[in-house]
C-alpha cells in the first residue's frame, strides 16, 4: 500500500540517501540520478540535467535539487516532502553528535577529534575546488575570472554576492 | 585592509567574538539571508556572515564546527545550520537556523519548478550560469585560503601536510573518498594526539 504512494517513496528514498551521503550533497548527485532516472523513472535524463543546472543557478544549498525531483514526482507536497526527507534526519544526527562532543567532560578526545578533522576538511574542499575548476574553467577568460574572484575575495571583505553578479554579467555578455 | 587580521584577535584564551548570542528571529534572518545570497553554494556566505560580519564564532571555532558537519553524512551546510543554531541558542536556535536556511530557497525552487514545467529552458540562462559558476569556484578557493589562515598563523606544519595529502589524493590522484578517509582520519587523530601530549609534557 505505502509502496504505491509517491510521497512515501520520496520520503524513504531521500531519507535513507541522506544518511549515506558522506561527502555532502555533491557526492550524492550520481546516486540521485540513478534512483530518479534509472530506478523509479521519475524524470528523463534531460530533465535531471536541467534540474541540476537550475539547482546550481538558484540561491540556497545545492542539495535543493531534491525539491525539483520531488515536484516532478508529486507536485508541491512532493517538493516539500523530498526536501525535508533529505535534510532533517542528518541535521538531527548532527545536532546529537555535536551535543555529545561538547558535553562538558574531562576527556580531551572530543576536542582532539574535532581539531584533527579540520585539516582533512580543508583538504577535501580544496580538492572539490580543483575538480569544479577543471569542469568550469575551460577557456582562458573563464580561468581568469575564477582567479580574479579568488584573489579579490581573499584580500577584501567584499560581499561575495557582488562577485557572483559580476560573473553572471560577464556570462550574459558572452565574455566567459 | 581586512580588519580581521589584527594579531590580537588570535590570542588564545581571549575570545574574538564579543557579540552576544542572537535571538531566534535574528538567527532565522541571518541564515535566510546567507542562503538567499548563496548562489553556487552557501558555505562562502555562511563563513562570511558568521565569522566576518556577525562575529558569532572565531575562525578556529568555525573550522572545527564545519569540519564536524563535513564528516557527518548529509548536506554539510544544512548540518551546519542546525549545529550552529543549537550552539548559540539550543535546539530552538537549531530549528530557527535550519528553517531560515531551507524555507526561502525551497519556496523559490518550487516557483522555478512550476516555471520550468511550463516554459522549459531559456538559452541565456545557460550563459549567465556559466559566468556564475566560474565566480563561485573563485569564491570557494578564497574560502579555502581563509580557512587555512589559522593553520598558517600557528605554523601548524603537520596539519598543513595532512591537508595537502588529502588534497592531492582526492583532487589530483582522484582516489576514492572512503579509502582516503579510512587512512587519513586515524592518522590525523593519532598525530594530533601525539602533538598535544608533547605540548602538555
Amino acid at each position: 500500500m505505502n509502496n504505491q504512494n509517491p510521497i512515501w517513496a520520496l520520503i524513504t528514498t531521500f531519507g535513507l540517501m541522506s544518511l549515506f551521503a558522506v561527502g555532502g550533497a555533491a557526492a550524492a548527485v550520481p546516486e540521485m540520478h540513478r534512483i530518479a532516472v534509472d530506478v523509479h523513472h521519475w524524470m528523463t535524463d534531460k530533465q535531471f540535467a536541467d534540474a541540476y543546472a537550475i539547482a546550481q543557478l538558484s540561491p540556497g544549498p545545492n542539495v535543493l535539487i531534491v525539491t525539483l525531483i520531488g515536484y516532478a514526482v508529486a507536485g508541491i507536497p512532493g517538493a516539500l516532502a523530498a526536501t525535508l526527507a533529505m535534510c532533517l534526519p542528518t541535521a538531527l544526527l548532527a545536532y546529537y553528535v555535536s551535543r555529545l562532543l561538547n558535553r562538558p567532560s574531562r576527556s580531551r578526545w572530543p576536542g582532539l577529534i574535532q581539531a584533527a578533522l579540520v585539516p582533512l576538511s580543508i583538504g577535501l574542499m580544496a580538492a572539490s575546488a580543483l575538480i569544479l575548476a577543471q569542469s568550469t574553467d575551460r577557456t582562458i577568460a573563464a580561468l581568469l575570472l575564477t582567479a580574479t574572484v579568488a584573489v579579490i575575495a581573499s584580500v577584501s571583505r567584499i560581499n561575495p554576492l557582488w562577485l557572483l553578479l559580476a560573473g553572471g554579467l560577464l556570462g550574459f555578455a558572452g565574455i566567459v | 585592509m581586512s580588519t580581521d587580521s589584527a594579531p590580537a584577535a588570535q590570542e588564545p584564551g581571549i575570545p574574538a567574538t564579543p557579540a552576544a548570542p542572537p535571538g531566534l528571529p535574528a538567527l532565522f534572518l541571518a541564515f535566510a539571508r546567507m542562503s538567499l545570497a548563496g548562489f553556487g553554494g552557501v558555505l562562502v556566505f555562511a563563513r562570511h556572515a558568521i565569522v566576518d560580519q556577525h562575529r558569532w564564532m572565531t575562525a578556529d571555532e568555525f573550522n572545527e564546527t564545519f569540519a564536524l558537519c563535513h564528516f557527518l553524512p548529509g548536506p554539510n551546510i544544512v548540518n551546519l545550520s542546525m549545529v550552529f543554531g543549537s550552539r548559540l541558542r539550543g535546539i530552538a536556535g537549531g530549528g530557527a537556523a535550519f528553517t531560515g536556511l531551507l524555507l526561502p530557497p525551497t519556496l523559490i525552487m518550487i516557483v522555478f519548478a512550476i516555471v520550468y514545467a511550463r516554459f522549459g529552458e531559456v538559452e541565456v540562462l545557460r550563459r549567465i550560469l556559466a559566468g556564475i559558476s566560474c565566480a563561485a569556484v573563485g569564491l570557494l578557493i578564497a574560502v579555502v585560503f581563509r580557512m587555512m589562515t589559522p593553520l598558517f598563523k600557528r605554523m601548524d606544519v603537520v596539519a598543513l601536510i595532512l591537508m595537502l595529502g588529502v588534497f592531492a589524493a582526492i583532487g589530483v590522484l582522484r582516489l576514492p573518498l572512503q579509502a582516503v578517509l579510512l587512512v587519513a582520519i586515524p592518522i590525523s587523530i593519532g598525530v594530533t594526539f601525539l602533538m598535544r601530549r608533547k605540548v602538555a609534557a
